[in-house]
């Protein structure tokens, strides 16, 4: 019998609400299902949005009955948000989320690096922007409450997986005991202490480093802006670290590595946090200052990753498939562009536009993600956490010589989250015309944004499927491209046309942007003037670019299609 | 020790290398025992960025650390 707290989580921000237990009692026999998602955290939640954007249903396994507990993620940058945007919950995480870009590193009492994260009028989103994570969880959750594709089950905790020819058996328990659910598919998004990775005994590949911190979130007030702030060796901490970030509603986060040696016991005891957090508002000018603890928890960073994340009928998604460090706000900010990922790449086979080779793709990519990040982390981790005393000692130099030589201080960069670019995706198109492009996103790059008028962006009209840019001042698409097209869709591809540079509505496009002034053109390195009339790109269901032609004909369209749905064994 | 001749096309005057020899020394022992390491990295470091060559200053390495 699983039983879950059915107490409210104690918080000073945010009000938990708990919910009832989903109870198969109450429900009549179930069908094998097409995908149960484990784990009800943004990986887990994204994915079944993305399905069910595409028409798959799901079913998503909480073992709790709310929220998680304290702010957790609390740093979302712009492509998190694209990918928000996506599944209809951007305008909430604006609403309530502070934006910033400007981020400062201190050594003794110096500022001895600023950073500022560019924000081009191209882009809806800032950078960055902070909110706490429950909140993200709630407005995730409630747009999985309002898509009647997505069953979402509080209260119920995956026992056991079993898994079977092409399908898996699931024991769940809950507040009333087991049951058994058939699952065609299980995406595994429970989380960094996966249980399911545990039970698979799976190892990942990386390295753990040394050394805890803690993070506190505080509610205090202070007349600072949102911007990160980095205290390097300070008297109170020598040799260590110290993170700290304004968060809505009042509350800092505090975020300091412990001195070798020391327990998470010890550092999560309240006269440790107290005197610690005392010592460090004191060094930022405000010794004495009221707070109140809201939340504390110990971490460690590791940069470990699984090899593939598709073992038979299980998938791995976000922190269950990979554990980055902290450092340049990795965790969540990976877990979404996997959710969105995995979103439309097994939706596709779960309908049969493309064979299994798709989720094959979706691991190697996902995996090449994981390790240019863990490349990327490690450099970051082992400035802020060096592992070992010649680590250690360089680091103790480049702080001495950033107060006065500006060559060392760009090392004070926090190699921010970034989205992966899929360059050597086999769902690139081999015969297109990427190289022939000067500008652009090129094959695999995630798609620039640009800026169509008052609170008008590209990214604004599109996703849910593939989507074909074509830049046209005529009034019509070639009868041959359109012909390709209809064929695509009648075998149920999502595909849709937008026309761009005509003046008026184009034939056989689904909408049309004038772009009067030549700026998206311009952006996606498409002449404007000249002849070079018919260029075209394809985004895939993620947005990422998967072929580009200065001169789009049918052929070189359909063989894209082609090359973008391996394995597909229904098309003429 | 043999230094390879890809190394380095300037060299030091005997001249200036005992400058070099009495102005490190002097500079070690101000620095003290305790801070003797952390003065020695941070003048590798500002060495490798007015020698503008990680592949250079990686054959330095090399060379410093045979016969220890």
């Amino acid at each position: 019998m699983h039983t879950p707290t059915t107490e409210a989580r104690p918080s000073i921000y945010y009000p938990y609400q708990v919910f009832q237990p989903w109870l198969a009692s109450a429900h009549p026999a179930q069908d094998r299902k097409k995908v149960v998602v484990v784990g009800a955290g943004p990986a887990g939640m994204v994915t079944a949005l993305e399905l069910a954007r595409h028409g798959v249903a799901s079913v998503v396994l909480s073992s709790e009955l709310q929220f998680s507990q304290g702010s957790r993620a609390i740093c979302f940058t712009r492509r998190s948000m694209e990918i928000l945007q996506q599944v209809g919950v951007a305008d909430r995480m604006t609403e309530g989320g502070l934006p910033w870009r400007f981020g400062n590193s201190f050594y003794r009492g110096q500022r001895v690096f600023r950073m500022e994260a560019p924000h081009d009028a191209d882009d809806r989103f800032f950078p960055i922007i902070n909110v706490q994570q429950q909140y993200m969880e709630e407005y995730l959750h409630d747009a999985c409450q309002a898509h009647p594709l997505i069953d979402f089950r509080w209260g119920n905790k995956l026992e056991k997986i079993d898994q079977k020819d092409g399908y898996a058996v699931l024991e769940v328990d809950t507040p009333e005991g087991p049951y058994a659910l058939e699952s065609d598919w299980v995406v595994a998004a429970d989380g960094g202490r996966s249980g399911i990775r545990s039970a698979m005994n799976l190892q990942m590949e990386g390295a753990s480093y040394e050394g805890f911190f803690v993070i506190a979130d505080i509610q205090v007030d202070l007349p600072l802006p949102t911007e990160r702030l980095a205290f390097f060796d300070p008297d109170w901490n020598p040799g260590n670290t110290i993170l700290m970030h304004r968060e809505p509603n009042g509350i800092w986060r505090v975020d300091y590595q412990l001195p070798a040696g020391e327990t998470p016991e010890e550092a999560l005891h309240p006269d440790s946090l107290k005197a610690r957090i005392d010592a460090q508002l004191a060094m930022i000018g405000h010794a004495g200052v009221a707070w109140k603890m809201d939340w504390s928890s110990v971490y460690s960073a590791r940069t470990l990753t699984l090899p593939d994340f598709v073992h038979g009928s299980v998938i791995f998604t976000g922190d269950a498939a990979h554990l980055l460090p902290i450092f340049g706000v990795r965790g969540a900010n990976t877990a979404f562009q996997d959710a969105q990922s995995l979103g439309w790449h097994l939706a596709f086979v779960v309908k049969g536009l493309a064979g299994k080779q798709l989720l094959a793709n979706h691991s190697a990519e996902r995996v090449g993600a994981a390790r240019e990040i863990i490349t990327e982390a490690g450099k970051s981790t082992r400035f802020m956490a060096p592992p070992s005393p010649g680590f250690r000692l360089l680091r103790d130099a480049v702080l001495s010589l950033s107060l006065s030589q500006e060559f060392v201080r760009p090392l004070y960069h926090w190699r921010t989250s970034r989205p992966h670019e899929y360059s050597h995706s086999m769902l690139n198109s081999r015969d297109d015309d990427n190289h022939l492009f000067k500008s652009g996103p090129a094959h695999g790059a995630p798609p620039q944004n640009v800026r169509l008028g008052a609170n008008d962006f590209l990214l604004d009209h599109l996703g849910g499927g593939f989507d074909l840019l074509y830049f046209t001042d005529a009034i019509a698409l070639p009868d041959a491209l359109q012909q390709v097209i209809q064929t695509a869709r009648a075998q149920g591809l999502p595909l849709k046309v937008t026309a761009v540079g005509a003046a008026q509505a184009v034939n056989g496009a689904d909408q049309t942007l004038p772009d009067a002034d030549g700026h998206l053109r311009q952006r996606y390195g498409v002449p404007v003037d000249d002849g070079a009339k018919g260029g075209a790109y394809l985004l895939r269901p993620d947005q990422h670019i998967c072929a580009r032609w200065l001169t789009l004909d049918a052929t070189r369209l359909q063989a894209a299609l082609d090359n973008a749905l391996p394995n597909h064994t229904c098309r003429t | 020790m043999k230094i390879p001749t890809t190394m380095t096309d300037k060299a030091l005057t005997i001249d200036g290398l005992e400058t070099v020899y009495d102005a490190l020394a002097t500079a070690i022992d101000q620095a003290g025992a305790d801070k003797a390491q952390l003065f020695l990295v941070k003048l590798a470091l500002l060495n490798a960025n007015a020698l503008a060559d990680e592949n250079l200053f990686q054959q330095q390495i090399a060379a410093a650390l045979q016969d220890l």
